[in-house]
């Protein structure tokens, strides 16, 4: 994870750069270059800035940050942004400590960090994502309660049997402990209570949990909305409620997380600018449906950081 | 003309600059030591964490914490299952590695030379990412098949993967160790009647003994210190492992993989470089081995 993380920073450095020596080409050809970068301007910010915007955290909304990035960047020449995706835990201490301007988080700021260094931070709201569980092609289960679940990947329930499927031993499939995916599942699932089952395998990447799901029999996992295939594996409905983003908007299916982008309050100009594009109708339009999240605008609920949750 | 520099000035700005190189080696290697062990005694002095506890015992969990306030640090499944591990795929690799640097030695040294060495450095540089991916792929599947067991992912599959991966370090060394052996050894005990097989079993393999030792070892270090192809196939639970293949999880993987989820300064993260130090620690064992069996060597060859 960490060497795909380093390539990406590297790749994004060097998009930079790039983006940077077209900016200035551009800037250099006189009249119609201007009205270009112009032209570019008014889609995200009104005034060019520069400035240098890095950022690190949740691995598992990076790609929109990636792909936003890219985009503010073709506007905006002058900034870099760039960073990489190592856990929610390490980009909120990074975020507190000033050694990066942004820190993304699956989860509040207040589950990871002392009080004094919450205050400091400005939480941005992106984007919200589903999250379901997912079961082998030869599971015949289709819909699982909340207690369901939560004996499952307790270890109390151990046989498809019992809850409605046929004879067969499951096979728990598990993501490691910093995952954001599984800290908003097991929330979900479990609240406040402390898990220590580790079912039969802890994988690193929501891809894994594809591949490994494609081909093991009996298995349960879960992972989030854009991960779903079902040409390998079956998202199943939870409570009755299908796993889809409509459903997510109104709470009516449970297990969601919102994605947060913190600054601290004294960030730079650069930093401001991003953010304010990431809140902008270019990403929340278009991007955050295109790479599979739910804006927070269609959100009719909230969520707040002990995970209750209240009508806009 | 520029003026040339005195000779002596010369030999002093190469001892200068030689003598920096050395002295910023040591420096890094002594500042590394240094923090690790700083970072990972702090776990034991700091934190409070038992040193028993520690080696003895079973239950890993940094997630949770126990009544004492600090999470469950038992890393004895981890270092059993770093051992078996390594132990395995030494088992798997060197009959392979002795055999073939045999073949490519004594029975013909042409096709050694010219092909297989080549082919050999070949697989060195493959990075242990694409070894990971072909075990996740293949290996795993093979597993399942082969054995019937739900996720196929465990001691064995790392072993495997590991095996094919320390490989090429063990035949090169095993190639070197058998080509230093003085071609009068040979003539010698040919002269004396022994056959082909008995030269290379009574003579060759005895006298290069020291040698294929390094190789076993460095290769075991390998195996030991390896990451990114075990995570792949281990299955990553931190769990006393009870068969080959029920998943487990090594020091190393158990590093990586938790490394970025706690805070730094942390209990967690300080019991982590506990880790970092214990492995520091067991690589450095092997380095003394090492030297202990050089040793030895030349002074049974005189």
């Amino acid at each position: 994870m960490l060497d795909q993380a380093y390539s990406r920073r590297q790749f994004l450095g060097l998009a930079g750069g790039l983006a940077s020596i077209v900016g200035l080409g551009l800037v250099g050809c006189g009249g119609s270059g201007a009205s270009d970068a112009a032209d570019k301007g008014s889609v995200a910010a009104a005034e060019s800035v520069s400035g240098e915007v890095t950022y690190d955290g949740a691995s598992s909304f990076q790609a929109l940050v990636e792909a936003a990035a890219e985009k503010f960047m073709d506007a905006n020449p002058d900034v870099s942004v760039s960073g990489s995706g190592n856990g929610s835990g390490k980009g909120l201490t990074a975020v507190a400590a000033g050694t990066v301007t942004i820190g993304n988080s699956d989860v509040f700021a207040e589950t990871k960090l002392e009080a004094d260094q919450v205050k400091n931070l400005v939480d941005h709201e992106v984007a919200v994502v589903g999250m379901g569980p997912v079961v082998s092609k030869n599971v015949t289960v289709d819909d699982l309660s909340l207690e369901q679940l939560k004996g499952i990947f307790s270890g109390q329930i151990t046989n498809w049997k019992e809850v409605g499927g046929d004879d067969a031993t499951i096979v728990v499939l598990n993501r490691k402990a910093g995952s954001g995916t599984r800290a908003t599942f097991e929330a979900a699932v479990f609240g406040d209570e402390a898990v220590d089952f580790k079912g039969d395998a802890e994988l690193d990447k929501s891809g894994d949990v594809q591949t490994q799901m494609g081909s093991t029999d009996n298995a349960i996992s879960y992972l989030d909305f854009s991960h779903f295939d079902d040409s390998k594996f079956n998202a199943i409905k939870v409570e009755g409620v299908e796993p889809k983003s409509a459903n997510v908007t109104d709470d009516s299916f449970k297990i969601w997380a919102t994605e947060h982008m913190y600054c601290s309050k004294d960030a730079d100009e650069a930093t401001k600018a991003f953010l304010e594009f990431m809140l902008s109708d270019d990403v929340q339009g278009k991007l955050v449906e295109e790479q599979g999240f739910i804006p927070v605008s269609a959100m009719k609920v909230v969520k707040d950081a002990s995970g209750k949750v209240s009508a806009k | 003309m520029a003026k040339q520099l005195p000779k002596r000035d010369l030999e002093n700005v190469g001892l200068g600059v030689t003598g920096a190189c050395v002295a910023l080696v040591t420096l890094v290697v002594a500042a590394l030591i240094f923090m690790v062990a700083q970072k990972g005694l702090s776990a034991f002095v700091k934190d409070g964490v038992s040193v028993v506890e520690f080696f003895t015992g079973t239950k890993w969990d940094l997630a949770n914490t126990a009544e004492n306030g600090l999470p469950y640090t038992g890393a004895l499944p981890l270092i059993v299952t770093s051992f078996a591990v390594m132990v395995l795929s030494t088992l798997i690799a060197l009959p392979i590695a002795i055999g073939s640097a045999i073949f490519a030695v004594e029975i013909s040294p042409k096709f050694g030379s010219k092909i297989f060495q080549p082919l050999i450095e070949l697989l060195t540089g493959i990075p242990s990412v694409v070894f990971g991916l072909i075990g996740f792929h293949v290996v795993v599947g093979l597993m399942k098949s082969v054995f019937h067991v739900s996720t196929g992912l465990g001691i064995l599959p790392g072993a495997i993967v590991l095996a094919v991966m320390i490989l090429p370090t063990m035949t090169t060394l095993s190639v070197d160790g058998l080509r230093a052996v003085p071609d009068g050894y040979r003539q010698g005990s040919l002269a004396l009647g022994y056959t082909r097989w008995q030269t290379i079993w009574h003579v060759v393999l005895k006298s290069a003994m020291p040698s294929l030792m390094t190789a076993v070892i460095l290769g075991m270090t390998r195996a030991f210190g390896e990451t990114l192809a075990v995570r792949m196939v281990i299955g990553g639970i931190e769990a006393m492992p009870t068969s080959l293949l029920s998943p487990a999880s090594t020091i190393t993987t158990t590093l990586t993989t938790s490394m970025a989820v706690y805070a730094e300064g942390s209990a967690q993260d300080d019991v982590l470089w506990a880790l970092g130090l214990l492995l520091m620690g067991m690589s450095l064992i092997f380095i003394l081995i090492i030297h202990l069996i050089g040793r030895k060597g030349a002074k049974a060859r005189g």
